[in-house]
C-alpha cells in the first residue's frame, strides 16, 4: 500500500496516508485502539473500499477488473462470523468460495475437505451454521476463506470473545498455517507469541512498524497509544 | 435459545421424500391453488382434497396428526373471516339480539369454505416442509425460474431471521433489567412506553441494515458476482413424471365434479 486515504461518507476521515509493504511468508501483526482505521485498512486489501492511493496485491494492483483475482488472493475474515456463515449448511458456506472461483464441482468437493480438515472440522459438512457454538463458527468461518487457497489470509481480531480452550485452538491453527498472514488484534499474548513485525497504527496513520519484541518492551510508545504489554485476561 | 426454521424437516426414506423438489413445490401450489378455487358449500370436495393429503402424508411415513397440529398457527390469521357471517347477504338465520346483527346462512357457508380452504392449504405448506429440506427448496424455486431476487430474499430471510429474533430479544432484556418496579412511584405513560418501543424497533432496524451490508461484504470476499450458484443438482426421474400427473389429474377431475355439480 502507498500513501493510502481514506474517508467514510460520513465524513470521518479514517486513514491518513497509509504506507506498508508485506513480504510473501511474513506473518504480521496490526494492533491499535479502537477506531484507528484497522478494519478500513483491512477493507481495502481486498477491494471493498477503494480509497485514495495505491494498493498492490501479489503484485497485481487492485482495481475493479481483477477483484476477482484479488478476492480469490486475499482472504478476509471478518470478525463476526454470523456475517460470514451465510448459507444453510456449512459445506455450502465453505464451497462458496471455490464455487463461485468457477471451479469444477469434484475440486470444489475436494477444496471443501481440504479445508475443514486443516482446521479440524470434518465431519460438520451437513451441520446447520448458526446452531454452532461460538469458537465452532470461527473455525468454520476461517474453513470458508481457506478453501480458496489464497496466498495472503488477513484476521479481524479472530480471538475476540472466544473462551481459553477455543482460544487456543486457533492459535495453533494460526501457528500452521502457511499463508502470509495480517492479523487485527487486541490479543497481546498472541501477538507476542505468534508474530515477529507488529504494525501500530493510531489516529489513520501508521505509528510504528517493527519488531514486536522491540515495540512491546517500549512501554511509553504503548501508553501513547492506548495499549498494554500485558492482556486483560 | 436457538430456534430453526429448519426444525421443520422430517427426515425419513420414503417416495415422496425423494421427489424431486420442483416437483413437491409445483404440487404444493396446485393444490393450494386448487383449494381455493374449489367452489364453496361443496363439502365433499374438500373431503377429497383432505384424503388425497392423507394418503400422501401416509406414504411419506409421517405420523398423520402432524400436519393437523401444527396447521393451528392460522387460526390468528383467520380471524379476519369471522366477519364474513355477518355481511353476507343472504337467507338470515340467528339474530344477535341487542346488536342488530345478523348471521346468513350463506355468510355461514363461506365462513365454512374459507376456513376450510386456509386449512388444507396450511397443511400442504407443513407437509412441504416436512418432507423437503430447505436447500432444496431454494433451489427448486430457482430452478422454476422464480425471480432472482425473491428467492434470494427468502434464503436470507431463513437464515437470519432468529439471528434477529436474538437481537431482539437482548434488547428487550436489556430494558427489562432496566424497568423497576417500585411501590408508590407512578409508571410512565403509554406514550413513552410507546416512544421507547419505537425507537427500539429503529434500532433494530438499523442494526439489520448495518448487518446486511456486512454480510454483503463478505460474500463479496469470497467472489460472489451476483449470481446465486448451488451445487445442488436434481434430475426428473420416472417417479416425479408420474406423481405430478396423477396430481394434477386428481386435483382436477375434483374440480370438473365440484364445479358440474
Amino acid at each position: 500500500m502507498e500513501n493510502l486515504h481514506y474517508s467514510y461518507p460520513d465524513g470521518k476521515e479514517a486513514l491518513k496516508g497509509v504506507d506498508l509493504i508485506i513480504q510473501p511468508g511474513e506473518k504480521v501483526a496490526l494492533v491499535g485502539p479502537n477506531g484507528a482505521g484497522k478494519s478500513t485498512l483491512i477493507l481495502h486489501l481486498n477491494g471493498i473500499l477503494d480509497g485514495d492511493g495505491e494498493i498492490r496485491v501479489c503484485g497485481m494492483p487492485v482495481t475493479k477488473e481483477n477483484l476477482g483475482q484479488v478476492r480469490a488472493s486475499v482472504g478476509v475474515v471478518f470478525q463476526d462470523p454470523d456475517d460470514q456463515l451465510f448459507s444453510p449448511t456449512v459445506f455450502e458456506d465453505v464451497a462458496f468460495g471455490p464455487l463461485y472461483m468457477g471451479m469444477a464441482e469434484e475440486d470444489v468437493y475436494q477444496r471443501v475437505d481440504e479445508a475443514l480438515i486443516a482446521v479440524g472440522m470434518s465431519g460438520y459438512e451437513k451441520r446447520i451454521s448458526h446452531h454452532l457454538s461460538g469458537g465452532e463458527k470461527k473455525q468454520i468461518a476461517i474453513a470458508t476463506v481457506l478453501s480458496m487457497e489464497p496466498e495472503i489470509l488477513v484476521l479481524d481480531e479472530p480471538t475476540a470473545g472466544l473462551d481459553p480452550r477455543s482460544r487456543r485452538r486457533l492459535i495453533n491453527l494460526l501457528n500452521q498455517l502457511p499463508q502470509t498472514m495480517l492479523v487485527s488484534t487486541h490479543d497481546i499474548p498472541m501477538v507476542a507469541e505468534l508474530f515477529q513485525r507488529t504494525i501500530v497504527i493510531d489516529g489513520g496513520i501508521i505509528a510504528r512498524d517493527g519488531s514486536t519484541q522491540g515495540i512491546l518492551a517500549d512501554n511509553e510508545f504503548l501508553e501513547q497509544h492506548g495499549l498494554e504489554a500485558a492482556s486483560p485476561w | 435459545m436457538h430456534y430453526d426454521l429448519s426444525d421443520q424437516y422430517i427426515p425419513r426414506s420414503s417416495v415422496v421424500h425423494q421427489l424431486d423438489p420442483r416437483v413437491k413445490v409445483v404440487a404444493t401450489l396446485a393444490y393450494i391453488f386448487s383449494v381455493g378455487i374449489t367452489p364453496e358449500g361443496v363439502w365433499w370436495a374438500f373431503c377429497v382434497q383432505f384424503a388425497y393429503l392423507l394418503i400422501v402424508i401416509l406414504i411419506a411415513d409421517i405420523n398423520f396428526l402432524y400436519t393437523i397440529r401444527r396447521s393451528f398457527i392460522i387460526v390468528p390469521f383467520v380471524l379476519a373471516a369471522l366477519a364474513v357471517p355477518f355481511t353476507t347477504p343472504g337467507l338470515e338465520w340467528i339474530r344477535i339480539p341487542g346488536l342488530e346483527w345478523t348471521i346468513t346462512q350463506e355468510g355461514l357457508i363461506r365462513l365454512g369454505s374459507i376456513l376450510l380452504r386456509a386449512w388444507l392449504a396450511v397443511q400442504a405448506a407443513i407437509l412441504l416442509s416436512a418432507t423437503t429440506p430447505v436447500p432444496d427448496m431454494f433451489w427448486a424455486l430457482s430452478a422454476l425460474r422464480f425471480p432472482k431476487s425473491l428467492v434470494a430474499t427468502i434464503r436470507f430471510m431463513y437464515r437470519y431471521l432468529f439471528v434477529l429474533a436474538d437481537e431482539a430479544s437482548r434488547m428487550l432484556r436489556a430494558r427489562a433489567a432496566r424497568s423497576p418496579r417500585i411501590k408508590g412511584v407512578t409508571r410512565p405513560s403509554m406514550i413513552w412506553q410507546g416512544k421507547v418501543a419505537g425507537s427500539m424497533v429503529g434500532s433494530l432496524f438499523l442494526r439489520s441494515i448495518e448487518r446486511s451490508e456486512r454480510i454483503y461484504d463478505a460474500m463479496l470476499s469470497r467472489g460472489y458476482d451476483g449470481q446465486m450458484r448451488s451445487l445442488i443438482r436434481f434430475e426428473m426421474r420416472n417417479s416425479d413424471w408420474i406423481f405430478i400427473f396423477s396430481a394434477g389429474l386428481c386435483l382436477g377431475l375434483v374440480q370438473v365434479f365440484a364445479y358440474l355439480g
